[in-house]
């Protein structure tokens, strides 16, 4: 069986037309590029404008609705750029939603907030983020040194996280008191509020870290096949702790933001958040099973899902109906992609297949 | 087992040839099976045993050829046709369930029932007389498969075929996952099966283990017949061996260099050992030389190279790289120290198949190009594009993904990788497995060039005549044990052979 495999796995293959002119033409190479990749997520994001557009008309399209469009994807954005990275590994971090609440409950316990008024608002920010960043770190150390599947290592993580959340909250809202960090919160920069700075320079250090430095690449190499990247001398184990602390200190960002938003830290922030930032990360055209990951497809997986929230709000529809619909989008897209990176490598691999496709 | 005037045969296949998208598995295959026999067939890895059992149990349909079943032509559509007829196959991965009982196994798909309601008494009963049939009353037709040995597994596997009115059993490489006890109570069973009558192709490259339950050999290599119906008894193993590997083209090896004498120790394992793997190993290794581990298949060369590289972590012993000693087990420190390797399975080890090559060939040194972790792609794909002229790696363009190259040029990302980095020490494993012959000579030739400029290579192959050809000295290696260190223009393929025969025998 081995042998059979090995052997059709070998294509000797002539230079495929159009691939090596990479001047030739610019549009169609930039098409063929990431960008290209992100193009049907785009005309998908424009179409619901325009749904949006037609049956809301100016109450969906004005400043005053695309700050809450972006408002709304900020925080889920933030947490989805750090499963981005552990899923371009080709890991999955489950506990992102349950370690976002248990930084919300950490940070605003009257402790924490007195501490904070007597020194600096900061402080609650560094609790949150250290928590986060603890959380990854107990994810990655056991994944990666324990060697547990990080599916369960981080199913157990949300269960535990959460338990932890209500059992330090005693199930009960605690609200920011601390004016500063409330203020700090509510800001605006530019006529833009702080949080969806926020989600924008964590998508850009996150675009740059990914596609522009060793750790990304590591994460990418890791993703595409990890086996070859431990034996060139890649600190493989060592690598995925990196990514789900950075997993958790996105989580952690996120509550930051969260309390701000909400003014309030409760053990329930942050429920199923996994679940829509892995859909939005797979919407946007990172592969489940690793080595190839988009920071830009993320954004735009995000901005689809709360657009998609907005335009059925605007219009008074069930929410059950929303879900629904975000069901679809996330098998259609994922079925597209498929088709796409089917036919991109194959056609190159296999040109005797062409005929029966 | 059959007289001289031969029986009919059972099974019959001729010019039997098959091919997938590109790649040509059986270019014409010749068998033929007698009543009663234990046919062993033989061949390396990718020879096409494979295919040519699924062939003959109806999963692929052949391009060509005809199949005879007791003199008449048939065809074998899908699986059921050719349990049907009476062939079945026991796979290499046992296709039991592990949930369901003995005598489940054994019906399974052709359950005992009336209406969907199993007749679970009879189905027990008739189990019961089939093991006993293969020597294993004792097994239990209620017990759960999952608890049972690998060894009885099969035994279960063999009974399914027996409960189907066989008169063929194809088994591919039952004795793999077998220890030595367990592999003699197999050959029992088998002797019982061909005592009834039935025919049994044994698909092997064990040679001691073919010597003792064969009755007759097929050899094929390459998708190619080159032996039909040998007899066991008069077909000297040395002649299989030639018959399996034998190269029909000429090999175009450089010319040796002799390594100065005063060329310094690079490489140095010292009383290297892995438990359950090889004993203890200790050798040394000159800048510019090059030293061959040549051995068959199974004798634990590849362990003893991951091992140095630290991709295995020895029980004992040390390694060192120039005078420094490495950490047990660690990759890195092997690589920072200076060595590299070059995987035996060059997609599944080596390659990230879907990056561009430039990505490939940096592997290991990207961090080198970044600057404060910012990576430098542009001098990246300098370097590679480098290496590309130097190595005439084709296609020349460094954003190719690595996936659409042939072999050969796969290869050369790896040695390129390992160029890039200036590792003093090389391990090289299986350096020409998928490449065609016109490349391998030119990988030859790269070594050569390497090893001339100063590196000190390994070289791992499972074709003695590559090692001997390509390698200075040469250790050869059977059973995870150094049987001789020579020269290599002081031995032959035959001197090797005999010396592993000999080490087996002993």
């Amino acid at each position: 069986m081995s042998e059979q495999n090995t052997k059709v796995a070998e294509p000797v293959i002539e230079a495929p037309a159009g691939h090596t002119t990479s001047k030739a033409n610019p549009l169609q190479n930039l098409l063929k590029g990431p960008a290209g990749r992100s193009l049907g997520l785009v005309i998908a994001l424009a179409l619901l404008f325009v749904v949006g557009a037609v049956t809301s008309g100016d109450r969906f399209l004005n400043f005053e609705n695309m700050l809450t469009i972006f408002r709304y994807a900020s925080i889920i954005g933030v947490i989805s750029i750090g499963v981005t990275f552990v899923i371009t590994a080709g890991g999955i971090d489950l506990s992102v939603g349950s370690v976002l609440g248990l930084t919300t409950v950490i940070a605003s316990l009257t402790s924490v907030q007195m501490a904070a008024t007597q020194s600096s608002w900061i402080l609650m920010v560094l609790v949150a983020l250290a928590v986060g960043v603890v959380a990854g770190l107990i994810n990655g150390v056991v994944i990666a040194y324990g060697n547990v599947v990080a599916f369960i290592a981080t199913l157990a993580m949300l269960v535990g996280a959460r338990g932890l959340a209500e059992l330090i909250s005693g199930r009960s809202t605690q609200i920011v008191t601390n004016r500063d960090f409330l203020r700090v919160m509510r800001a605006e920069v530019l006529g833009v509020p702080l949080l969806i700075w926020i989600f924008v320079i964590v998508a850009i250090a996150g675009w740059f870290l990914l596609n522009r430095t060793t750790f990304g690449r590591r994460t990418i190499a890791i993703g595409g096949n990890l086996e070859a990247a431990r034996l060139a001398g890649i600190k493989v184990k060592r690598h995925l702790v990196y990514l789900y602390v950075l997993a958790g200190l996105a989580a952690g960002i996120a509550g930051v933001m969260m309390l701000g938003r909400t003014t309030a830290g409760t053990s329930t922030h942050g429920l199923l958040y996994e679940l829509d930032a892995i859909a939005a990360v797979v919407v946007g055209g990172t592969l489940l099973i690793g080595g190839r990951g988009t920071i830009m497809g993320t954004v735009l997986g995000v901005l689809i899902f709360s657009t998609l929230t907005n335009v059925f709000t605007q219009n008074n529809l069930d929410t059950s109906v929303q879900a629904l619909a975000k069901g679809l989008i996330i098998v259609v897209a994922v079925l597209l992609q498929q088709r796409f990176a089917a036919r991109g490598p194959r056609k190159r691999e296999k040109p005797g297949l062409r005929k029966a496709a | 087992m059959f007289e001289e005037d031969q029986p009919r045969p059972l099974l019959e296949v001729r010019g039997l040839t098959k091919g997938f998208a590109g790649v040509q598995a059986l270019k014409g295959v010749d068998l033929q099976v007698l009543p009663g026999e234990v046919h062993c067939v033989m061949g390396q890895n990718g020879a096409g045993k494979s295919t040519l059992i699924k062939t003959l149990s109806g999963v692929h349909q052949p391009d060509s050829g005809e199949i005879r079943w007791e003199g008449k032509p048939i065809t074998l559509p899908r699986p059921t046709a050719a349990l049907d007829l009476g062939i079945a196959t026991m796979y290499q991965e046992l296709d039991v369930v592990d949930g369901l009982s003995v005598a489940e196994n054994i019906f399974l798909g052709h359950e005992r029932a009336t209406g969907g309601v199993l007749h679970v008494k009879k189905a027990n009963a008739i189990a019961r007389t089939l093991l006993k049939r293969l020597g294993h009353g004792g097994l239990s037709p209620s017990t759960e498969v999952g608890t049972l040995s690998a060894a009885n597994k099969q035994i279960v596997s063999m009974a399914r075929a027996l409960s189907r009115d066989t008169r063929l059993i194809i088994m591919d490489e039952p004795s793999a996952i077998l220890d030595s006890g367990e592999v003699s109570n197999l050959f029992r069973v088998v002797r019982e099966l061909t005592a009834q009558g039935i025919a049994v192709v044994y698909i092997s490259h064990r040679l001691e283990e073919i010597r003792q339950i064969g009755d007759r050999i097929s050899v094929i290599k390459d998708g190619r017949s080159t032996a039909n119906g040998l007899n066991v008894t008069d077909t000297p193993k040395s002649e299989l061996i030639r018959l399996m590997t034998g190269r029909d083209v000429e090999n175009v090896f450089p010319e040796r260099k002799p390594v100065p004498v005063d060329a310094p120790v690079v490489l140095e394992v010292d009383n290297l050992e892995l438990f359950g793997h090889f004993d203890k190993v200790s050798f040394t290794v000159r800048a510019g030389e090059i030293l061959g581990f040549a051995g068959l298949v199974g004798s634990k060369r590849s362990e003893i190279l991951e091992t140095i590289y630290g991709a295995r972590k020895a029980s004992s012993g040390k390694v060192s790289v120039q005078g420094k000693v490495l950490r047990p087990g660690s990759v890195t420190s092997a690589v920072n120290a200076g060595i590299g390797l070059s995987p035996e399975e060059r997609k599944s080890q080596g390659l990230i198949l879907d990056e561009p090559i430039f990505k490939n060939v940096t592997l290991s040194t990207f961090e080198r190009f970044a600057r404060g972790g910012y990576l430098n792609e542009s001098a990246e794909r300098g370097a590679a594009r480098e290496q590309i002229t130097a190595l005439e790696l084709r296609p020349a363009d460094p954003d190719r993904p690595a996936r659409t190259l042939s072999g050969g040029n796969q290869q050369k990302i790896l040695l390129a990788r390992w160029l890039v980095h200036g590792t003093p020490v090389l391990l090289l494993d299986e350096p020409t497995r998928g490449v065609d012959v016109g490349a391998r000579a030119e990988i030859y030739a790269l070594i050569r060039k390497l090893a001339a400029a100063g590196t000190a290579i390994i070289v791992v192959s499972s074709e003695i005549e590559e090692v001997l050809g390509l390698a200075d000295n040469v250790l050869v290696i059977d059973d995870g044990k150094v049987l001789t260190q020579t020269k290599a223009s002081d031995i032959d393929e035959h001197g090797v052979l005999d010396l592993v025969m000999k080490g087996s025998a002993a």
